[in-house]
């Protein structure tokens, strides 16, 4: 029986350039807590751009798109690093550095085999089921989740 | 079936709720949620009360019976195997939330579409602000200048830990975990203005989510 692991993509559209005196914040944040999503319980892996060590530099959805993908051993795993740890609060400033003009939907979560890897085009194809069909077993949100299949 | 908005009406919370009327039944709940979380035992309860355990007992199972406290079984010296004793009956909290509204009134439902529209449109520091400021104006009311005084009288739990204050009770518990940045935002906010509002220069509230506590904690500033 195949066991499965979530993957996850969230996407936002920066207010600056991430240079800007005004992301400084955001940009100061970022090695703590990608840090802490390595070491976190049920962490399996996330998006990295080999230079820099995080996804920030990435652009595959348009030059004013950000993202982030990673994947977790469980949606409650997940859930805790995201809403109970330090990255709460980066989360509640969130709107200080980013928008989400024209993303209707900005996260999006589907479930993999377990020792598999997502790739952009895959979870860009998600957050269109999902604002396609909204939340279902092939597309789905923290606030909305479906079991593993 | 609920429907669209879902009023605390008197069916099935008033009969919940009514099982907190009796003095001594009251106060054996809140001997068990003062545990926060804490699985605690009848002789416990009775000697926090300063009454008979068979009284104890009493009280703690009807509240069982009424679905706002449920049982659990533990060893508590540590012993297992044929001979190691009676598993202990402990008691703690359930997880369900009672409310009742007279008349029927939905408020929980009102705040989950307002929420969501904050954070579709991105209005979190307006939200902030307004928290903010409503917290001031508590803070500014009260005459007390300790904290957990301040805390207590607004609807926290708070709990002293060294320098920390944690809160044991979210007032916005499961509003918090449909949206978190967006509440959790919104309750750092105004217990920001509420010390602000209360001249606790010393004190300064941070999100530090800890497990089985509010995700803000409250902790001296280091210069005092």
């Amino acid at each position: 029986m195949t066991s499965y692991h979530v993957a996850q993509l969230n996407v936002a559209r920066p207010r600056a350039d991430l240079a800007d005196p005004s992301m400084a914040d955001f940009v100061a944040g970022l090695a703590r807590l990608n840090a802490l999503a390595d070491g976190a319980p049920g962490f399996v892996w996330r998006l990295q751009d080999s230079d820099t060590g995080d996804a920030t530099g990435l652009r595959p959805f348009g030059p004013d798109i950000m993202l982030n993908m990673s994947v977790w051993a469980s949606v409650d795993d997940l859930r805790a690093y995201v809403y109970r740890s330090a990255h709460l609060d980066s989360l509640r400033r969130r709107n200080e550095w980013f928008h989400h003009e024209g993303l209707d939907h900005y996260l999006v979560l589907w479930w993999i085999p377990a020792g598999t890897l997502p790739t952009v085009e895959e979870a860009w194809a998600r957050l269109e089921t999902l604002g396609r069909d909204g939340p279902g077993p092939e597309a789905f949100t923290l606030r909305q989740t479906f079991p593993a299949p | 079936m609920v429907g669209v908005t879902a009023p605390d009406g008197l069916e099935p919370g008033l009969d919940t709720v009514a099982a907190l009327h009796d003095p001594v039944r009251r106060a054996a709940y809140r001997a068990v949620a003062a545990e926060a979380g804490e699985p605690v035992g009848r002789d416990d309860v009775a000697a926090a009360l300063g009454v008979g355990r068979t009284l104890a007992a009493f009280h703690l199972d009807k509240l069982v019976d009424a679905g706002l406290l449920e049982v659990t079984y533990a060893r508590r010296s540590g012993r297992s195997g044929p001979g190691a004793g009676r598993p202990a009956k402990l008691y703690r909290p359930t997880d369900a939330e009672h409310a009742v509204s007279v008349p029927p009134r939905a408020y929980r439902s009102a705040a989950e579409l307002l929420a969501e529209a904050v954070e579709r449109a991105g209005a979190d520091a307006v939200l902030y602000q307004v928290a903010r400021e409503h917290g001031q104006t508590a803070g500014g009311g009260t005459a007390g200048r300790d904290p957990l005084t301040l805390l207590a009288a607004n609807g926290y739990d708070p709990v002293r830990d060294g320098d920390i204050v944690r809160l044991r009770n979210c007032p916005f518990h499961r509003l918090a975990e449909e949206f978190p940045p967006v509440v959790c935002g919104m309750n750092l906010a105004l217990l920001d203005g509420l010390l602000d509002g209360a001249g606790l220069a010393g004190w300064r509230a941070a999100i530090d989510p800890t497990p089985g506590h509010c995700c803000v904690a409250i902790s001296k500033t280091k210069n005092r």
